[in-house]
This record gives structure tokens, sequence and C-alpha cells, in this order.
């Protein structure tokens, strides 16, 4: 049992290719150091995101989800931050009747130059999901130390 | 088409208690446009339930099928593979296709995971509204084509009560008053006398419950 202080969370981080991808790129270039516990899955638009991609990363075990996106007004194809903050907030809706807890959703706008805001989300929402603990649905990885047999690598 | 409304997962959960193995299954036709019980819905409904399933220690497991309607047989035939190791259907389609799943597999439950609640339009998306009770007299060709029986919050059949407030009805001030409607439609299309036809108190017997038509 890892206690909290081991607590790596595991984060889905959908970002549109646009503005947020743009960021997490950006915040690499200068070197910006922030916390490897997100899996990044880039999206054309924030937009494309479904109210069932993020509630299967739930149900795989994911410990939070953040989904990014164009500042509002700026997307890329107009409207599509728009829909996909409608449908963070109807999946936060889904979760709290499930019995997890909303705030390990969020949405987040930023724009291509704002490598540092990603890092900075990043920071937060890995600090939160600490706060938090480890998703009640998660199950353990295939290659968890655990389950490793001794002598392996 | 015909409008549901998916059932509160808790009211869900609760019918499911029992059941190990249970089917979920969309209809490919109304409820699909009104967004309740289509193959999307499905599939956000078995997550919700297993991730609420695993919270609860328990062990459903739960598949997934859409077929294209559930109120036809023939539609039917592709279950007799899907319910082979399954203790219960919980069906998202209106209650015609609950009901008829059912009787097609009377030794399975069918549950309704809708409730069915009029025949409708999309006003816009997301929403929609009644437009017909099914009476089975028609008398739409009087009106310009907006039902008084269905969108009249009273039912009236000869024009609006004192209670018409610019347009909007004083039972509901957010529904449109459906004699004002039928007033600006049948101006427009210059039958404004016909508003003057008496009309008598409705049959409703027309259709005897529960209906049966046969055609010739």
């Amino acid at each position: 049992m890892t206690s909290k202080d081991d607590f790596e969370p595991v984060i889905v981080a959908f970002c549109c290719h646009y503005c947020a991808y743009g960021a997490a790129d950006l915040a690499g270039s200068m070197r910006l150091q922030y916390p490897s516990t997100i899996r990044v899955i880039k999206l054309p638009c924030s937009g494309t995101i479904d109210v069932l991609h993020i509630l299967r990363a739930f149900e795989l075990g994911a410990d939070g989800v953040m989904v990014a996106g164009c500042l509002e007004g700026t997307c890329h194809f107009m409207e599509g931050n728009y829909h996909a903050k409608r449908r963070v907030e109807r999946a936060k809706r889904m979760l709290a009747e499930v019995g997890l807890e909303k705030e390990r959703l969020e949405m987040f706008n930023m724009s291509a130059a704002e490598g540092p805001v990603f890092a900075e989300v990043v920071r937060e929402m890995t600090e939160r999901i600490k706060e938090l603990g480890p998703s009640p649905l998660k199950r353990p990885l295939k290659n968890s130390v655990s389950q490793r047999r001794p002598g392996r690598r | 088409m015909i409008i549901g409304k998916q059932k509160p997962l808790e009211e869900i959960r609760e019918m499911l208690e029992g059941y190990k193995r249970v089917l979920i299954l969309g209809c490919g036709t109304c409820v699909t446009v009104c967004l309740a019980g289509g193959e999307k819905e499905v599939a956000i409904l078995a997550t919700l339930l297993r991730m609420s399933e695993k919270m609860a220690g328990g062990d459903k497991t739960f598949s997934e099928h859409t077929i294209q309607r559930q109120c036809d047989n023939e539609f039917l035939d592709e279950l007799e593979e899907k319910v082979k190791d399954v203790d219960a259907v919980l069906s998202l389609a209106c209650g015609a296709g609950v009901g008829l799943v059912a009787e097609r597999f009377p030794d399975l439950p069918v549950l309704p995971g809708l409730n069915t609640t009029f025949i409708g339009i999309p006003q816009e998306r997301g929403v929609f509204t009644e437009r017909c009770l099914s009476c089975g007299d028609c008398i739409l060709d009087e009106t310009g084509g907006i039902c008084p029986v269905a969108r009249c919050t009273k039912g009236l059949l000869n024009g609006p009560c004192g209670g018409t407030n610019n347009g909007k009805c004083e039972v509901d001030p957010e529904k449109d008053c459906a004699w004002t409607l039928i007033y600006q439609r049948l101006e427009r299309q210059g039958k404004l006398e016909r508003m003057r036809a008496y009309r008598p108190p409705r049959n409703f017997q027309a259709v005897v419950r529960p209906g049966k038509v046969v055609a010739e």
C-alpha cells in the first residue's frame, strides 16, 4: 500500500492542438519544471472532448482529468472551448452521482504563448489530486512494483 | 417521435439489485434523436454503472448493445445471441420497445432505463417539446397545423381563455399560448374565419385504449 507521500497521481490531460498543446510545448522549450504526473492526449480542439472520454479515463483508473483549451473567445474553431466547458460541467455532475469528487476534473483555458501557465496548471492539478488521494477506482498497473518478480528490473 | 428521459442513476441502480450480468440495450431511432437511449447514452450509462458498482464493491458486469429499433420484431432477432449469458436487460427504449423485448424474452427481466414522456419534436438543440397527444381525431387542418389538444395547457378547442398574456400561457408563463400561435398562423394564411368555427367537446374515446390499428 502506498502512503499519501508516495502517491504519484496519474492525471490525463486532454489538450487542444492549437493552444494548450502549444503551451505545453513552449513549457518544454523554456525548460520549465513541472510534475511528471500528466499523460497528454492531443485533440484537434477541446470541443472534440466527449463526456464519455472523461468518464472512461476515470473508469480506467485516472486519479484526475484536465481538459485544456484556448482562452475563451479565441478558440481556433470559434466555439469548441465553450462546448468543452459545458461537457466538463456535465461530467462533473456525473462524477458526483457516482461518488467521485468533482474536483478531480477541471477545465483550463490558456493561449499557446502561456508556457508558464501550463506548468502552473499541472502543478495545481497535481497538488489538488495529491490532497484528494488516489482514485477509489484505481486498479494496479500491470507493471507496478508490487507485481514485479524479484530479480526483474 | 417519441421523447423519453433517462431515469436517475440511483433509481436504475435500485432496479438492478440482485442481478449480476446486465445487458444495457439501446435503441437507434427516437431515443437516439432525443439523446436519451442511443449508442452514446448506452456507453455513458455503462461506464457510470461500472464506476458506481466498483465504488460499492460489487461485482455486476455490464454489456452494451444497440439495435436499430426495439419496437419491431425483425430487429430483435440479433438479440438471441446477446442475451444468452445475461440475467437482466436494461432497455433504454421507449415503453413500446421495453415491452416488446420483454415479450420476446419472457423469462428474462427487462427493465426500463427511461421514462417515456410524449410525442414531440426537437425544438432547438437539446430541447424537445410535445406536439401530439395521439387523440385519434386530428383537427390540424382547422388550426393551421398547431394542435390545441397537445399544446394548449387547458386543451381548449374554441380559442384562447381569458388568461392569454402577450402570447404566453397564464398557467405556465414559460409556455406559448397555443391559441395565439393558431391565430397568427391562420392570419398569415388568410384563413382567420376558421377561428369562428364552433367545435363541440372532443371525443375522448376516438381511440379506445389499448389502441389497435389494422392496416388493410
